[in-house]
């Protein structure tokens, strides 16, 4: 059974289409990447699956629950809107990470702000908070930031950043984790960290959708390879396939343009 | 000599610290109501307050005080000639003059609340959208986002302008005597024309720089609390 299905997203903002049917599905475990050219509606995709962005119609599954459904105009409750968004995760390109907070608050507020709902909060409140904190400080551990954690976004650079705002989307622990070009607003030089984080990740088998423009990390850690174009998957396989032996000419044509 | 026109200096200022202290309490609040009023995306709500903002900075805050010190009563006695029984104009007809000092106080909320309005709103609207995005992605609530991530950012952004604007307030309860309210410089006026003395109006002068004084170090005390992180 998949744990992501996407089933005919369509988008348009004013006149523009931007998403024109858009399908695919994912298996648990499983990283999909998405790549193509710039306007080619990776983000929008991204975003409409997170609730930035509401499709004109399609649907979307996550582990058996519907999370999207265009067919569906009743009011959709706040709350339940909520429970939803918890299902998956989502990285920023640009980290987004909350600047009066350090590193460790960061991580835990939206954990902590969850967990006031449990109905045993208030009688194990010393007992959660501690548990929300060491599981964030194994997180950080993970992502090699321990020396971290006092520090605000501030100080840290932009490879570390970006760290900590993996290991706060970790934190609510996603069924699917989304990145929108994790490293595009990095120096060369740091994308190494993150790509080395995310593939840490992948071994622990972490479901994943990664909008990159880094075809060897994409071809090197994910298994599937969706190919967007102009608002449609113009192409999409197993990850080796893809990239040595395109088939469409668009993909062959994007291909040797992105390697020049 | 000294020692009276300290203690009428002293006087004075009192009614100008009752001013200045009266104005923020109220328009301090009621600016943020008129900062929500103008993003609104319900249209009436935004005209009015966008309108209103527009009036008040855009005419003399010696203006409004007097408008609406002798307006109200004006509107009063023309109802009232009427003798219309319109519930209306009935009720226009009980309108009266404010007291001079809630004259005074009026026109300073409402002036002071649509400068500090607009602060507030390019202090709101300077947080980058990524942070109530993070804040939605995140499963917070939109008051959590507001009160637990920008309001903060927001608080650090306006200190410098509010700041500003709040020691503007400071020098302008002068104005409190358009409508004869005796603040500070009133009674050190009346030292030049009974006894011919001009020092008592650069002693006056100090008042307001040490006042002034005190309210820098303490935003300053603000900003640098806040500066540790930027945003
Ligand atoms: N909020 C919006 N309003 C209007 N048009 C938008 C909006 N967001 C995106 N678009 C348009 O939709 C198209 C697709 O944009 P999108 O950001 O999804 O592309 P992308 O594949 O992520 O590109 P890139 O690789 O540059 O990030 C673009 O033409 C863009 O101008
Ligand atoms: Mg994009």
């Amino acid at each position: 059974m998949a744990i992501l299905e996407v089933k005919d997203i369509k988008k348009s903002f004013g006149k523009t289409e931007v998403l024109k049917g858009v399908s695919f599905s994912l298996n648990e475990g499983e990283v999909l990447s998405i790549i193509g050219s710039s306007g080619s509606g990776k983000t929008t995709l991204l975003r409409c699956i997170n609730f930035l962005e509401t499709a004109d119609s399609g649907k979307i599954t996550v582990d058996g629950d519907v999370i999207f459904d265009g067919e569906d105009h009743s009011k959709k409750k706040a709350k339940e809107t909520r429970e939803k968004q918890l299902k998956i995760g989502l990285v920023f390109q640009q980290f987004n990470l909350f600047p009066q907070y350090n590193v460790l608050d960061n991580v835990t507020l939206a954990v902590k702000l969850k967990a006031k709902e449990r109905p045993d909060y208030k009688q194990n409140k010393k007992q959660i908070l501690a548990e929300i904190e060491e599981k964030a400080l194994k997180l950080l551990s993970d992502m090699g930031l321990s020396d971290k954690i006092r520090s605000y976004p501030c100080e840290l650079s932009g490879g570390q950043q970006q760290r900590v705002s993996i290991a706060r989307a970790m934190a609510l622990e996603p069924k699917i984790l989304f990145f929108d070009e994790p490293t595009s607003a990095l120096d060369p030089e740091l994308t190494g960290e993150i790509l080395k984080v995310i593939r840490e990740l992948a071994k622990s088998n972490m479901t994943m959708v990664i909008v990159t423009h880094e075809m060897n990390f994409a071809k090197e850690v994910s298994d599937y390879i969706v190919f967007m174009d102009d608002g449609v998957i113009a192409e999409e396989g197993k990850a080796q396939e893809i990239i040595s032996n395109p088939k469409t000419e668009r993909l062959q044509a994007f291909l040797s343009k992105i390697s020049d | 000599m000294f020692w009276n026109v300290t203690q009428s200096l002293m006087e004075g200022f009192g009614k100008t610290l009752e001013i200045f202290a009266l104005t923020l309490l109220f328009a301090l609040p009621l600016g943020l109501v008129i900062a929500f009023g103008s993003m609104s995306k319900w249209k009436p709500l935004k005209l009015v307050s966008k309108g209103l903002v527009w009036v008040i900075r855009g005419t003399p805050l010696m203006l409004q005080l007097i408008v609406i010190f002798y307006g109200p009563g004006l509107i009063g006695s023309w109802a009232s000639q009427l003798e219309s029984t319109n519930p209306l104009i009935q009720w226009l007809a009980t309108w009266e003059c404010f007291d001079r000092f809630t004259a005074v106080i009026v026109s300073f909320v409402i002036n002071y609340a649509c400068y500090f309005s607009e602060i507030y709103r390019g202090g709101i609207e300077s947080i980058p959208k990524g942070q109530y995005e993070a804040g939605q992605v995140l499963g917070m609530t939109k008051s959590q986002t507001f009160f637990k991530v920008v309001l903060l950012q927001v608080i650090k952004r306006i200190i410098p302008p509010m700041s500003n604007e709040i020691i503007t307030l400071v020098k302008d309860t002068s104005l409190a005597r358009t409508i004869s309210v005796y603040e500070v410089i009133w009674n050190s006026e009346i030292f030049i024309r009974t006894d011919g003395l001009l020092w008592p109006l650069f002693y006056t002068g100090l008042f307001y720089l040490i006042f002034n004084g005190l309210l820098t170090v303490v935003f300053g005390r603000i900003e640098k609390k806040l500066s540790y992180f930027k945003a």
